[in-house]
């Protein structure tokens, strides 16, 4: 992976440190959850399979800062960071990958379909790439409806390969759509470098679809947020904008994954980068002591562990609820649109 | 009643439906400036704007999605595929999207679109530009899947798959754009799930949809010559499907033929068979038959095209046969 060219990160403002404080809270709120879900799967309470965002947490982080409630993403299935990050509801967040049926998604969609339509978070997805047409059909709409909001689309540097993601560069373009892409480029796609997947890069996409494009270093939540902040705004008034976020995927594809693909001293060195580590040292050089460090991490603790308990001693989801959910307004008790008599 | 086109009903339904609704919005190629690659949406970018009526590159996969995504978002998209041979381009957008977003996000949020799409072959269009694909749709739970079979019905159905909350997969038949129907004075709507019968006959049902009810109409006509007085019930949703009312046709002739231009094999005809074989087992006095097309591409050749399609005397023999 060749060195991403890092712009430098704009002024924050006086308010700099508070700032990147309530980003730093995000980064951990996305870490401890996720390592929270890593040993509850390892023990065999999280059912299927989770993808683990560890170590990309800054974009989550970053981007969503810049949003509004208004504002809508479409997700990966490595997405469960986008959506804490969006603000969803934590004890739906667990109970869904707990498969409970205070789930957001009533225990039907688990990892990879977490969605919180009340927070603008359309969905993560089970289909590489697919993402991106869902946010270029709600950019559509929010333009549509005249109502200020823009979408974004999250999608990996696996996603660059597949047919969809030119088809919607080329609309998003054409069309000059609220629309920002973001793309976390962690170097991987599954089991396989991304160089040995793409014979192009995503500037050099950019710029034959004459989108702007920024790469930047994307495990910096300060640089993230700066630079998300100033696309977004530019995207509501003139179009199409992309973020590629130069990240870490620490955790294998998919969690149990041992990575033996990998180069030992490449895992070894993602350390270094480490998002948490990197906001903790600019903390400490804006003069912000331990202790607002060690108070976030208190309460963040003590919220998952309330949705973790939460989600434990909530029902298992009802089968004949999911059939009527099949259709809209099928019903409870009423028969299903086929197959009963 | 007066008298319309096929063709000018489904303009007339996106007309009105946009005309009630301004989160209505058509998208697709050649929808805008063009007026649609049959003439569909013709006159409706001049009447509610080309933000309304959108043109969009030969992009189907993303112009799907991007109708999932603006369902999502507070629209009520209408998305057409030029041919239905071409809907093999937005399998995810349809299958893994639309179909399932209602259900895998606990019941959060609908999506209200629909996908015109017109199938069926008799124009020598070809393999690719031909094939009847819907019962691949109806096998998708998630998914509605309608296709009328004459101008009425077009413009009925068309009014509530745009109000239905679900997806829905709409059906046109290439071969009827130019026919002519009656239409009540007053359009009404035709809701999703409902059969129309539309010959009573006391000797046979035949259930058919699309351009195949005519063709089993041209065979009851042909059976009441020789004293076979068949009911023909035109299906016009295939995903819900009233069994209901073929139950009731069937408890009335107790037999039964099914009739599709569809390739036969695992087809829609394979379904409703089957289930009037299980729940109107009782009311059965000869074999259920299908009459569908052969498990072949769509030819090219008119000789061979014709002997593809599922013609009346087809019909008329597997009547015969099942009244035998």
């Amino acid at each position: 992976m060749s060195e991403p060219t890092t712009p430098a990160a704009p002024s924050t403002g006086h308010n700099a440190a508070a700032e990147l404080l309530a980003l730093y809270r995000s980064l951990v709120l996305i870490r401890r959850c996720e390592e929270r879900l890593s040993t509850m799967f390892a023990d065999g309470e999280v059912p299927g399979f989770i993808h683990l965002s560890i170590g990309q947490e800054a974009v989550s982080a970053g981007v969503m800062a810049a949003l509004t409630p208004q504002d809508t993403i479409a997700s990966t299935h490595r997405g469960h960071g986008h959506a804490i990050a969006k603000g969803l509801s934590l004890d739906g967040f667990f109970a869904e990958l707990l498969a409970r049926d205070t789930g957001l998604c009533r225990g039907r969609g688990g990892s990879m379909h977490v969605a919180d339509m009340s927070v603008g978070m359309l969905g993560a997805n089970g289909i590489v790439g697919a993402g991106l047409s869902i946010a270029l059909g709600s950019a559509l709409a929010h333009r549509t409806l005249k109502n200020d909001a823009i979408a974004v689309a999250f999608f990996g540097d696996g996603a660059l390969a597949e047919g969809l993601m030119h088809e919607c560069l080329n609309m998003a373009a054409l069309w000059k759509l609220p629309l920002l892409f973001v793309c976390e480029n962690n170097g991987w796609g599954e089991f396989l470098p991304t160089s040995k997947q793409l014979s192009f890069s995503l500037e050099g996409l950019a710029a034959a679809y004459g989108i702007p494009h920024v790469a930047i270093d994307g495990n910096d939540v300060a640089v993230v947020a700066a630079h998300a902040a100033r696309l977004v705004a530019e995207v509501r008034s003139e179009g199409p904008r992309i973020l590629e976020c130069q990240t870490t995927r620490v955790r294998g594809h998919f969690e149990g994954d041992a990575q033996k693909y990998r180069d030992p001293d490449e895992l070894a060195a993602l350390s270094e980068r480490d998002p948490l580590g990197i906001a903790a040292g600019q903390l400490a050089a804006m003069g912000v002591g331990e202790t607002a460090l060690s108070d976030i991490a208190t309460e963040i603790a003590a919220r998952i562990e309330a949705a973790v308990a939460a989600a434990r001693a909530a029902p298992a989801p009802l089968f004949e609820a999911a059939m009527a959910d099949v259709y809209t307004g099928a019903g409870i008790g009423q028969p299903a649109m086929q197959g009963d008599a | 009643m007066a008298e319309m086109r096929y063709l000018r009903a489904i303009n007339q339904a996106l007309a009105d439906a946009m005309a009630a609704d301004p989160s209505v919005i058509l998208i697709g190629e050649d929808v805008s400036e063009a007026g649609g690659a049959f003439g569909a949406s013709r006159g409706l970018r001049e009447r509610f704007g080309a933000e309304r009526v959108i043109d969009t590159p030969i992009s189907e996969a993303a112009l799907a999605g991007a109708a999932v995504g603006a369902a999502l978002s507070g629209l009520r998209p209408v998305a057409e595929i030029m041919f239905m041979d071409f809907t093999t381009l937005v399998m995810d957008a349809l299958v893994n999207q639309a179909a399932k977003a209602r259900f895998m996000f606990g019941g959060q949020r609908s999506v209200p679109m629909v996908l015109r799409t017109p199938h069926g072959g008799g124009l020598g269009a070809g393999p690719q530009h031909s094939q009847c694909l819907e019962a691949w749709f109806a096998h998708v739970p998630g998914l509605k899947v309608v296709c009328p079979s004459d101008p009425a019905s077009a413009y009925g159905l068309l009014r509530a798959a745009i109000a239905d909350p679900d997806p829905v997969v709409f059906i046109e038949h290439k071969a009827l754009y130019a026919m002519k129907g009656e239409v009540p004075d007053d359009l009404p709507v035709i809701p999703l799930g409902q059969a129309g019968i539309l010959r009573h006959g006391r000797d046979v049902s035949i259930v058919a949809y699309g351009a195949a009810v005519h063709t089993a109409l041209t065979a009851a006509t042909q059976l009441a010559g020789e004293g076979i007085e068949a009911e023909v019930v035109d299906l016009r949703s295939i995903q819900p499907w009233d069994e209901e009312t073929v139950l009731a046709s069937l408890s009335r002739t107790h037999h039964l033929v099914v009739v599709h231009e569809a390739v036969e094999a695992f087809g829609v005809g394979a379904e409703i068979v089957a289930r009037m074989a299980d729940i109107g087992f009782d009311e059965l006095d000869g074999p259920i038959l299908r009459v569908a097309a052969p498990f072949m591409p769509v030819p090219f050749s008119k000789g061979l095209e014709t002997a593809y399609l599922p013609s009346p005397e087809r019909v008329a023999a597997a009547v015969r046969r099942t009244l035998a």
